[in-house]
């Protein structure tokens, strides 16, 4: 929690810099992709491309947000700045240290996911009582890629593994995940991996709300992310503990 | 009058590294509102002992108690009644001078009141006064440093860790940074430092434990250790390697010890005057031929050898 304030503290100076980024974003994703795309095909599982593709893009900018915080951010404090080495001789230890990094990573998760909910209202999606849900389960998606980023943070030493991180697994999730084509449209072998990875399930919450499709789908996808959440949180904050008092 | 209980106490302390041993079973007890020093060349594991001590690094084996709490045990406890300065600058670069202080009493789950009260009692103490909204980037090395020591006392621990405080610094930061660690050992705080500066230790330390290898060499007060290791005076001659001979000839029977060096003879003595002019009369080519009060690094060099350590 300390160390959750410390890293507000710091974003209190600069928020005013870096968060108009997070609107202009979404902003221009639905206009390349939407009425870019959207010219060619007009509907997707019988909505509106733009619609369609909303909900994904919403998670996975919670996805971006939150794993860069836990992944760049996290390493350059470890292991550059430092400033970890000094926080640990306070009574923080590792495992509360780690803690309070993912929840900083779910708070940016969330804050880039409600600037982009924000532009989506904007747009005309999304108005209606169910969208009330979308709230907390921006908040859990954030924290779930806080502990994916912060779990690969801890297990690498070089800062250039990261690319590894982000072309070979963010970036196949951001497009095999149902944000811009339904998953029907693949193998199902693929169908079978994705059913293991994070971002789909998400992305099937996201536009189940904003459609109002309510079914017992969803819940498999909530419990899903709970669960993978929960045992990812043990086993990084075990990784952090290893990597930091030795 | 009984002696008052160490305020750190190690038993057969130990760390292994894989199959190093980076502090091998050593044992050493710190009283209160004293300054006890860790002197020893690089990689003797002076930085390993205090990062035991401020529980980062597990023990492998041993008993290491602070404030009677077991620092595998009650690691918070400890935690909270001691500060640390850092060998590498560990302040927090994205905030500026004062949220470094209170970002820092947060940690320690003071109130805001407290925290501010205790951060502008420091800022004045180390002379910060004016840096008070600066980033900590633009800061001298010297205030970084005092920042740093700054940082450690936000929560007035009764022991200090500074690791190789003054590492970096110009003489009259070193200096200052001295004197402060003076007037907070009247105020009663125990210091507990490493350093390779003899002149450091000897400025500092009521005592003084010299590792070499992960081991304790030899304990005692700074003026104790010159005396027991190493004789009062030493007398400096440089010159060739022939004439050097000749010299230690004839003068080995007024000195305790010589050292030959490959450039110099270090010859060791209870009196330096005699010494000195014997060698004068002798009328033969010197290039330097100079008397000195024996310090710690003669101690140093000889208990940790000459050599260079990488």
């Amino acid at each position: 929690m300390r160390v959750w304030q410390r890293n507000a503290t710091v974003y209190k100076r600069t928020w005013k810099l870096n968060i108009l980024p997070n609107f202009f974003e979404p902003f221009l994703y639905l206009l390349g992709m939407g009425l870019g795309l959207g010219a060619y095909i007009n509907q997707m599982e019988g909505i509106p491309y733009i619609e369609f593709i909303a909900p994904g893009l919403l998670i996975s900018s919670i996805m971006w947000g939150a794993t860069l915080e836990t992944t760049y951010n996290v390493f350059v404090k470890m292991n550059f700045d430092r400033i970890y080495d000094g926080i640990l001789t306070t009574p923080i230890n590792p495992k509360d240290l780690a803690l309070g990094e993912l929840l900083w990573g779910a708070t940016r998760g969330t804050i880039y996911g409600g600037a982009f909910l924000s532009i989506l209202f904007l747009f005309g999606m999304g108005l209606h009582w169910g969208i009330l849900l979308i709230f907390p389960l921006i908040f859990v998606i954030g924290f779930m890629f806080a502990t994916i980023g912060l779990l690969f943070t801890s297990m690498i030493k070089e800062i250039e593994l990261f690319n590894y991180f982000f072309t070979l697994f963010l970036t196949p999730l951001f497009l095999f995940s149902g944000i811009f084509f339904p998953m029907t449209q693949l193998p199902e072998a693929v169908q079978m991996i994705a059913w293991f990875t994070p971002l789909y399930h998400g992305v099937e919450l996201s536009r189940g709300i904003f459609n109002q499709i309510w079914s017992v789908d969803l819940l498999q996808h909530l419990t899903w992310i709970i669960v993978v959440t929960l045992l990812n949180t043990y086993v990084v904050l075990r990784a952090i503990h290893k990597r930091l008092y030795n | 009058m009984p002696k008052s209980a160490p305020i750190i106490k190690a038993t057969n302390l130990t760390k292994l590294y894989d199959t190093l041993k980076a502090v091998d079973g050593i044992n050493f007890q710190i009283e209160p509102g004293t300054c006890y020093g860790f002197l020893g060349p690089n990689g003797a594991g002076k930085t390993t002992v205090m990062r035991m001590i401020y529980c980062v690094t597990p023990l492998s084996s041993g008993i290491l108690e602070v404030n009677g709490n077991n620092v595998m045990k009650r690691m918070s406890a400890v935690k909270r009644g001691i500060g640390v300065v850092t060998q590498d600058d560990s302040l927090d670069y994205d905030l500026n001078v004062i949220n470094n202080l209170l970002v820092y009493a947060r940690y320690y789950d003071l109130t805001k009141e407290q925290a501010v009260r205790r951060a502008d009692e420091l800022i004045e103490f180390f002379q910060l006064g004016e840096k008070r909204q600066a980033h900590v980037r633009t800061l001298s090395g010297g205030m970084k440093r005092r920042l740093q020591i700054a940082r450690a006392l936000i929560n007035k621990p009764s022991i200090l860790i500074l690791d190789e405080p003054s590492t970096g610094l110009d003489p009259q930061a070193r200096h200052h940074v001295w004197a402060k660690c003076h007037e907070l050992l009247e105020q009663g705080v125990t210091l507990l430092l490493t350093t390779h500066y003899m002149d450091e230790a000897e400025q500092l330390c009521d005592k003084i434990a010299v590792m070499d290898q992960g081991r304790i060499i030899t304990e005692a007060s700074p003026w104790d250790l010159i005396k027991s290791e190493v004789s009062p005076y030493v007398v400096e001659v440089r010159s060739d390697e022939q004439t050097r001979q000749k010299i230690l000839t004839a003068v080995a029977d007024q000195i305790d010890f010589h050292e030959a060096l490959s450039d110099r003879l270090l010859l060791y003595t209870a009196d330096a005057i005699p010494l000195h002019a014997q060698i004068q009369d002798m009328n033969i080519p010197v290039k330097t031929l100079l008397s000195r009060r024996a310090s710690l690094e003669d101690v140093f060099l000889k208990l940790t050898g000459r050599e260079l350590i990488d």
